[in-house]
């Protein structure tokens, strides 16, 4: 079959006689997948930056597919199904799984602890191979998988496998209420979802930031909301700061995570020098422009040792900080319903439909943010493109 | 972009403006508001005595085809794990070392870093000894460079090749 194949910091290509996945536990599935995206996450294994990431690996956590086969365990999913599989490999029987944490879950990563279970996401993400590839083995198929629901256009359905819950739950772990003042930083696929989200909370006003033009101009259109280059600014937590009545904001969103841009001294220490697990910027930034007693929530994906953040800030302005990856089973059912209601329309970030053979250029544009990316999708050779 | 260099007066003035002003043109505002809810998703819920906890329905164990590195901060492997790229060469051999410290050590993810990095040079060697020329300029995407960047991408070659004339330079006159 065709995958990607990772070779490398920056290196990737495209192997056509992979062997097919194969049922390796009563509980597996066999998926042919139908779509696929390459997410904000996936260039930081991409860059080198998440350890284990190891050289032969297909990466891909947002994927929809058919199962074409199950094992013996399987009991709500049938061959001929068309499902969306979230990204969150999740057993639901653990103690985790039983407070629908599913991004947390304790039986299906072996390699770290502090990290659940998710597809092609290198070794700290349990060593499973991912969606960017013709067949993906999906684990514990009873539990996440889900039927696309009648009517669902694919690529919004795609979309409900990561990027719209992870959006949802930035704005949600943030305890919107009405009439707040929300800051997203990074305007990336999950901040413009996000800055979308928080509107569905009542926000009173919404804010994103980024140093990308041509993505400030689109969540200004997509999202209703304001937008500001931080390059533009001296300091953007004093930018913030006169924006909110020198008060700060009551929620601030880290929709970035390790490979910000912005500081000198955070990306020298955390991209360049590997001293800190990627560049914290955008926290520290979230942390000094929330108002005292506010709230942080953070859905940027860091890495594993440790970053340079401000704890004192912290601690002094009382600030509570919410964070985790998004639990997608649990907020499926609301989010289809907002979907299908029109309410949200996640197909809409798609800006590049591309061939899967063509992925190295599809990742080089995308982390160059090259041609005005802001979301690509793959296509499978034996899927249709309609 | 909006000029940021505007007066705090104004600024406040519009930020009053913009919280208390009409939503209708955003669809489904205000839908999921609920002030019952905070705390708010994560919370730390009570789950049981360490023993009652332990004690969770588990699923079959998946066979273990091949060495499987686990995190020292549990007891062993967990029922379902993936089977990308089991650990090999020297690079298999230092995760090896990695996974003898704990998630909280530097030396646990310092060293699967240094790992990774052995292991795409194990990768280029493994390609050649199959017969495989690593094409460097398709796997970079650098098809696409050439489309949408191109003048970067003749920067970077000319710069490369400056680099190497000189280098090369410099190391044939030393021999001289």
């Amino acid at each position: 079959m065709l995958a990607m194949n990772y070779r490398g910091p920056l290196r990737i290509r495209v192997d056509r006689d992979r062997p097919v996945p194969e049922i390796e536990h009563p509980y597996d599935a066999i998926v042919r997948v139908t779509r696929s995206l390459i997410c904000g996450s996936d260039l930081h294994l991409y860059h080198g930056l998440v350890p284990d990431t190891r050289v032969g690996m297909t990466f891909g956590h947002e994927f929809t597919g058919v199962v074409e086969e199950v094992g013996s365990g399987v009991q709500n999913l049938k061959v001929g199904d068309h499902v969306l599989v979230p990204f969150n490999i999740a057993c639901g029987t653990c103690p985790f799984c039983k407070q629908e944490l599913y991004g947390n879950c304790h039986e299906s990563n072996p390699e770290a602890t502090a990290v659940g279970g998710f597809f092609g996401y290198a070794h700290i993400g349990g060593g499973y191979d991912g969606g960017q590839a013709e067949y993906v083995r999906v684990p514990y198929a009873d539990v996440s998988p889900t039927v696309i629901p009648a009517g669902m256009d694919i690529e919004d359905a795609v979309l409900l496998t990561d990027v719209v819950p992870t959006g949802y739950q930035a704005a949600e772990m943030g305890g919107i209420r009405k009439g707040d003042t929300v800051v997203v930083f990074g305007a990336g696929p999950v901040g413009i979802m996000a800055a979308r989200c928080a509107w569905l909370f009542g926000a009173g006003r919404v804010i994103v930031i980024d140093h990308i033009d041509y993505r400030l101009e689109f969540v200004k259109k997509y999202s209703y909301c304001e937008a500001y280059n931080f390059r533009e600014m001296d300091d953007p937590v004093m930018f913030l700061k006169r924006q909110t009545d020198w008060f700060g904001a009551d929620v601030c969103i880290d929709a970035v995570g390790c490979d910000a841009s912005g500081s000198a001294m955070q990306t020298i220490t955390g991209k360049k020098l590997l001293l800190q697990a990627g560049a914290a910027t955008a926290l520290h930034w979230a942390i000094n422009s929330v108002k005292k007693g506010g709230i942080v929530s953070v859905v940027g994906v860091y890495g594993p040792p440790f970053n340079l953040i401000p704890m004192g800030s912290l601690m002094n302005k009382g600030i509570t900080l919410r964070a985790n990856q998004a639990s997608v089973k649990r907020l499926l059912p609301k989010l289809i319903d907002h979907v299908m209601a029109g309410r949200l329309d996640p197909k809409g970030i798609i800006t590049h439909r591309v061939p899967l053979e063509e992925i190295s250029d599809a990742y080089h544009i995308f982390s160059m943010k090259q041609d005005n990316c802001i979301k690509p999708l793959l296509i499978p050779p034996r899927a249709s493109w309609a | 972009m909006e000029n940021v260099k505007i007066e705090p007066d104004q600024i406040i003035s519009i930020d009053r403006q913009l919280a208390n002003s009409p939503k209708d043109h955003i669809p489904g505002w205000g839908i999921d508001a609920d002030p019952e809810n905070d705390p708010t998703y994560p919370m730390k819920n009570w789950n049981g005595a360490d023993y009652e906890r332990f004690n969770y329905q588990k699923p079959p164990q998946q066979p273990v085809r091949f060495e499987v590195f686990h995190s020292i901060e549990r007891p062993g492997i967990t029922r379902v794990f993936g089977t990308s790229t089991p650990p090999r060469g020297l690079s298999g051999r230092i995760r090896s070392y990695a996974y003898k410290y704990s998630e909280a050590t530097s030396a646990h993810w310092m060293t699967l870093l240094l790992a990774d990095r052995v292991d795409s040079v194990e990768g280029i060697i493994s390609d050649l000894k199959s017969g495989t020329i690593p094409n460097i300029f398709k796997e970079r995407g650098w098809t696409a460079e050439w489309k949408y960047n191109r003048a970067g991408l003749v920067d970077k070659v000319v710069t490369g090749l400056v680099v190497t004339t000189v280098l090369i330079s410099l190391l044939s006159s030393r021999r001289k």
